[in-house]
């Protein structure tokens, strides 16, 4: 056994699941400040630990960013009462978080997500059936929804659990179809050989922009974001498949979601923005110092907080679809169109050769 | 009455437009609140809650509270018409009885030995405001109540009368009082 492997693996591990869960929790505060300056407001910024008000310029500063809220709101949610209604069914009502929250983080395992930091790739594991594994992983995700849905035994949560089925099943088939023509394109399933691919010939949302339209907005579906959230639309269904949960069970439905964001602006990073390239300066090639290796990881996160905030914007842009109108979208239009997308690629690249 | 559906343009149905109008819209808010400083909360109220109450508007629906006529006397007479309309059961009234105490005020023939509002309970709809027959209970001004148990938010007769005050406006039995003594001083032929 190659001890080396397993220990750098671990490392690498314990950083991205650091980095993720505090992108999630500060993903949320992003999505609290946006919508609040959207909407005319300030935000949160009330959550003061005294000892940093202390400090002179930079306390009130950032207090009046919020930075603490989200620190706020973990607490409350870990220290809220953890009620489970009787009527449930309660070996499913308890898994039904934990199987909504594992593949979202299962997923990041194989995001490059810099190049190498002294000789260690800055990636967990590289498959070389990348993709196929994401979407392999994230299609179980519906069934953390679903199961809640079916467990909490009531009819709001089992129509948002009925919803987030067929929805998340209809999309993820746009979805895996518009990619097909980037790997057309690369000649590989491996994430690493797409960014490759894209470092040395222009990024794919120039070469394949209706594929990046499709993944985009598959991937809101796919995350139950605003114009597509019908598992959890507040006004028709109160809350939808997690109307039962409280406290912490509630929070890993919450973190799920953000998580499940952060996982699709990660693979559209990856996928259509070059990931951790940039094609000046020399960026698109491996790091061989440290610094460079650093840099790559900080052109990544920023890549992926673009996709993020945009992500986030779109909620308080659109209004929600009907559900006729969602699934007329997703099969009449996007599964035809990802379709011909990948006809015309596969022509272009046979006139090609 | 038909709504004429008319059909939607290419452009429309591409829902590209719609998306760069919304945009837009966001953008525009964005920047002004971003960069101009300019919040529905400063331009309304002057301020943030906490540090700058709201100033609430005339028509209000706040809290029910009981008040007293221009003489400072108890104006209900325990009808138990608010008690039986409430929709949350939120009033809960104790009737004198035969031997309880008498009416302070003359046109009156009972008075509530015990008045109470549960404010957890009051969804302040207004009802009891409607229904009183001796305008004697008002939704007020108070839309922030707040107390660290249960028992403290059922507000007795008491409290309901110190917070409703005086209500000089409305003085339903003054007319009819006047009229009464002038007929009790009217001089009886012989």
């Amino acid at each position: 056994m190659d001890w080396n492997f397993v220990i750098f693996s671990a490392i690498k591990i314990a950083c991205v699941f650091a980095v993720m869960m505090t992108m999630v929790a500060y993903a949320v505060l992003v999505e609290r400040k946006v919508c609040a300056v959207i909407q005319d407001r300030v935000g949160p910024n009330r959550a003061a630990p005294p000892f940093i008000v202390a400090i002179p310029v930079v306390g009130p500063f950032l207090v009046r960013l919020g930075i603490f809220h989200p620190l706020a709101d973990g607490l409350k949610l870990f220290l809220k009462e953890d009620f489970t209604p009787a009527h449930v069914r309660k070996i499913y009502f308890w898994l039904a978080p934990a199987i909504t929250m594992i593949p979202a983080l299962l997923t990041v395992a194989i995001i490059p997500f810099g190049s190498q930091i002294g000789g260690q790739k800055m990636v967990i594991a590289d498959l070389n059936v990348g993709v196929l594994y994401t979407f392999g992983i994230v299609s179980l995700g519906v069934y953390g929804i679903v199961l809640a849905g079916y467990a909490s035994n009531s009819k709001f949560a089992f129509l948002g659990g009925i919803r987030s089925g067929a929805q998340m099943i209809s999309y993820e088939l746009a979805m895996g179809m518009s990619v097909i023509p980037i790997f057309l394109l690369v000649g590989d399933l491996s994430l690493s050989k797409v960014i490759g691919y894209q470092a040395g010939g222009g990024w794919m949302i120039l070469k394949q922009p209706l594929a990046f339209l499709i993944f985009m907005v598959a991937a809101l579906a796919e995350t139950n974001r605003m114009p597509f959230d019908f598992p959890e639309a507040e006004q028709e269904l109160a809350g939808g498949y997690n109307v039962e949960y409280s406290s912490m069970k509630f929070g890993m439905f919450f973190m799920g979601e953000y998580a499940n964001m952060v996982m699709s602006s990660a693979l559209v990073a990856t996928l259509f923005l070059g990931g951790w390239t940039l094609p000046w300066f020399g960026l698109d090639q491996t790091a061989t110092s440290v610094v460079g290796g650093l840099l790559h990881i900080g052109i990544f996160l920023a890549k992926l907080g673009i996709v993020l905030l945009l992500m986030i914007w779109v909620r308080w842009m659109l209004p929600r679809f009907r559900y006729d109108q969602l699934m007329d979208l997703g099969w009449r239009r996007f599964i035809p169109l990802a379709l011909a997308n990948i006809l015309v690629t596969a022509v272009w690249l046979w006139m090609k050769s | 009455m038909i709504v004429k559906r008319n059909k939607l343009t290419f452009w429309e149905r591409l829902y590209l437009p719609a998306i760069l109008g919304g945009f837009k819209v966001t953008l525009r808010h964005f920047g002004n609140t971003l960069f101009r400083r300019r919040t529905a909360a400063k331009e309304t109220a002057g301020g943030f809650y906490p540090e700058t109450p709201w100033t609430v508007q005339p028509g209000y629906r706040g809290a029910p509270y009981l008040v007293r006529d221009q003489d400072g006397n108890t104006k209900c007479v325990s009808c138990q018409l608010c008690e039986f309309v409430c929709p949350p059961k939120a009033i809960r009234i104790v009737p004198p009885g035969p031997d309880g105490p008498i009416a302070d005020r003359p046109n009156a023939e009972k008075i509530p030995q015990e008045f109470e509002i549960n404010m957890l309970r009051c969804i302040f709809c207004g009802f009891c405001q409607e229904v009183c027959p001796e305008e004697a209970i008002f939704l007020q001004k108070d839309y922030s109540l707040t107390g660290t148990s249960r028992a403290e938010m059922i507000y007795n007769k008491e409290k309901l009368l110190t917070l409703g005050g005086t209500h000089p406006g409305v003085q339903k039995w003054k007319h009819t009082l006047e009229e009464a003594k002038e007929q009790e001083e009217f001089p009886v032929k012989a």
